[in-house]
C-alpha cells in the first residue's frame, strides 16, 4: 500500500465513523454534536461585526453616490456574512453526518434561489397590467 | 494477466467495503438540520412575497418614511451578541460546566428579549402611525416576514428557558446536551435569516 492509499483508506474510515476532522475531539463517544472552539466563535463574531457594520455605515451616511453600487456591495456583504455564520456558528462541513447535512443545505440553497429569483422574474411586470389609479382612489380602495 | 487484474479489483473493492451501519449515529442532529432547511424554505417564500409586492405602497408610506436605521442597527447588534453568547454556552457545555452554561444561556435569553422588545416597539409605533399590516401590500408583506422571524425568536426564548430549567434539574446529560446543540443550530439559523431581513428589507428599502 502506498502512502496515498493509506491516506485514502483513513479518509474512508473518517467518513464511516464521522470524526470531526482537524478540530480534534475530546469526547469518548461521538454523538453527532459538532465540536465548537472558542477561536472559531471569535473569528466568526469579528467577521460578522465587520460585515454588518460596513453596510449600515454605507447606507446611513450615504457614502457612495451610486445607489446601485451601494446595493451591490451590501448584497455581497450579506451573502458573505451568511457563509461566515454557516461555517463558524452552524459548523456545517462536508464531514458532519456523513455529508448529508451539506447535501441537504445545497439542495435547499437551490430551492431558495429558484423560489426568490423565479418569483421576482415572473412577477416583474405585475403592476404594468393594472388599471391606472390616482392616489386619491388608492386611499379609498379596499385593496 | 487477467487473473492478476481481477485480484487487484477484489483488493480494491475490499478497501471500500462498508462493514458498519452508516446511520449508526443518533439521527437527531441530521433530522433537526432538515427541519431548519424546511424552515428556510418558508422564509424564502416570505422573502419572495416581499420582493414582489414590497414596492406597492398604495399611496401610503414607503420604507424610507418608516424605517429608523439606528434602531435596526441596535436590534441587529442584540441578535449578533446573542449568537456569540450562545457560542460561549456551547463551549462551557463542552467543558462540562453546568452553571457557566446556564449563565451564558441566560445572557443569550436577555439579548433575545431586548431584540423582541425593540421589534415590538417598532411594530407598535408603525401601527400607531397608521402604517399597520392592512395599510398596503408592502406593509402586509413586511409584517408577515419580520413577524414570522420574531415569532421564531419568541419560541426560541421559550425553548431556552425550558432548557435552563432542565439543566438545573438534570445537569449535562446526553439528552440535555443534544437539546442544547439543536437550539444552538436554531438560534444561529435565526441570526442568519436576520442578515437577509436587515439587508433586503431595511437597508435596501431605505436605499430604494
Amino acid at each position: 500500500m502506498s502512502a496515498a492509499d493509506l491516506q485514502k483508506a483513513s479518509a474512508t474510515d473518517d467518513f464511516i465513523h464521522g470524526h470531526d476532522g482537524p478540530h480534534g475531539h475530546d469526547d469518548a463517544h461521538d454523538d453527532g454534536i459538532p465540536h465548537a472552539s472558542f477561536k472559531d466563535y471569535l473569528i466568526g463574531f469579528a467577521l460578522s461585526v465587520l460585515l454588518t457594520a460596513v453596510p449600515f455605515w454605507l447606507v446611513m451616511n450615504d457614502v457612495l453616490p451610486s445607489k446601485l453600487a451601494t446595493t451591490a456591495i451590501i448584497v455581497v456583504f450579506a451573502v458573505a456574512q451568511m457563509l461566515v455564520h454557516i461555517v463558524y456558528f452552524l459548523h456545517l462541513d462536508t464531514r458532519s453526518q456523513g455529508g448529508w447535512n451539506m447535501l441537504a443545505a445545497i439542495f435547499t440553497v437551490v430551492l431558495v434561489v429558484i423560489t426568490i429569483a423565479g418569483s421576482l422574474w415572473v412577477m416583474f411586470h405585475m403592476n404594468e397590467n393594472m388599471t391606472p389609479m390616482s392616489p386619491q382612489e388608492m386611499r379609498i380602495s379596499p385593496g | 494477466m487477467s487473473a492478476h487484474t481481477s485480484t487487484m479489483a477484489v483488493e480494491g473493492a475490499d478497501r471500500w467495503l462498508v462493514r458498519e451501519e452508516l446511520h449508526a449515529q443518533p439521527g437527531t442532529m441530521l433530522g433537526f438540520w432538515l427541519y431548519l432547511m424546511s424552515d428556510c424554505l418558508i422564509f424564502a417564500c416570505l422573502f419572495a412575497m416581499y420582493g414582489v409586492v414590497g414596492g406597492n405602497y398604495a399611496a401610503g408610506p414607503s420604507p424610507k418614511d418608516l424605517f429608523e436605521l439606528p434602531l435596526v442597527a441596535v436590534n441587529t447588534a442584540m441578535l449578533l451578541f446573542s449568537s456569540i453568547t450562545y457560542g460561549f454556552a456551547m463551549i462551557e457545555m463542552q467543558r462540562r460546566r453546568v452553571n457557566a452554561t446556564i449563565g451564558w444561556l441566560a445572557v443569550t435569553g436577555l439579548f433575545g428579549l431586548v431584540f423582541l422588545g425593540i421589534e415590538l416597539y417598532e411594530f407598535h409605533h408603525l401601527i400607531h402611525e397608521g402604517a399597520g399590516p392592512q395599510r398596503s401590500a408592502f406593509l402586509s408583506a413586511f409584517f408577515t416576514l419580520v413577524g414570522t422571524h420574531g415569532l421564531h425568536v419568541s419560541f426560541g426564548i421559550v425553548w431556552l428557558v425550558t432548557l435552563i430549567v432542565q439543566l438545573k434539574r438534570w445537569g449535562l446529560t446526553d439528552s440535555t446536551r443534544r437539546r442544547l446543540a439543536c437550539l444552538s443550530m436554531f438560534w444561529h439559523f435565526l441570526d442568519l435569516i436576520w442578515i437577509g431581513v436587515f439587508t433586503y428589507v431595511y437597508l435596501m428599502g431605505v436605499l430604494r
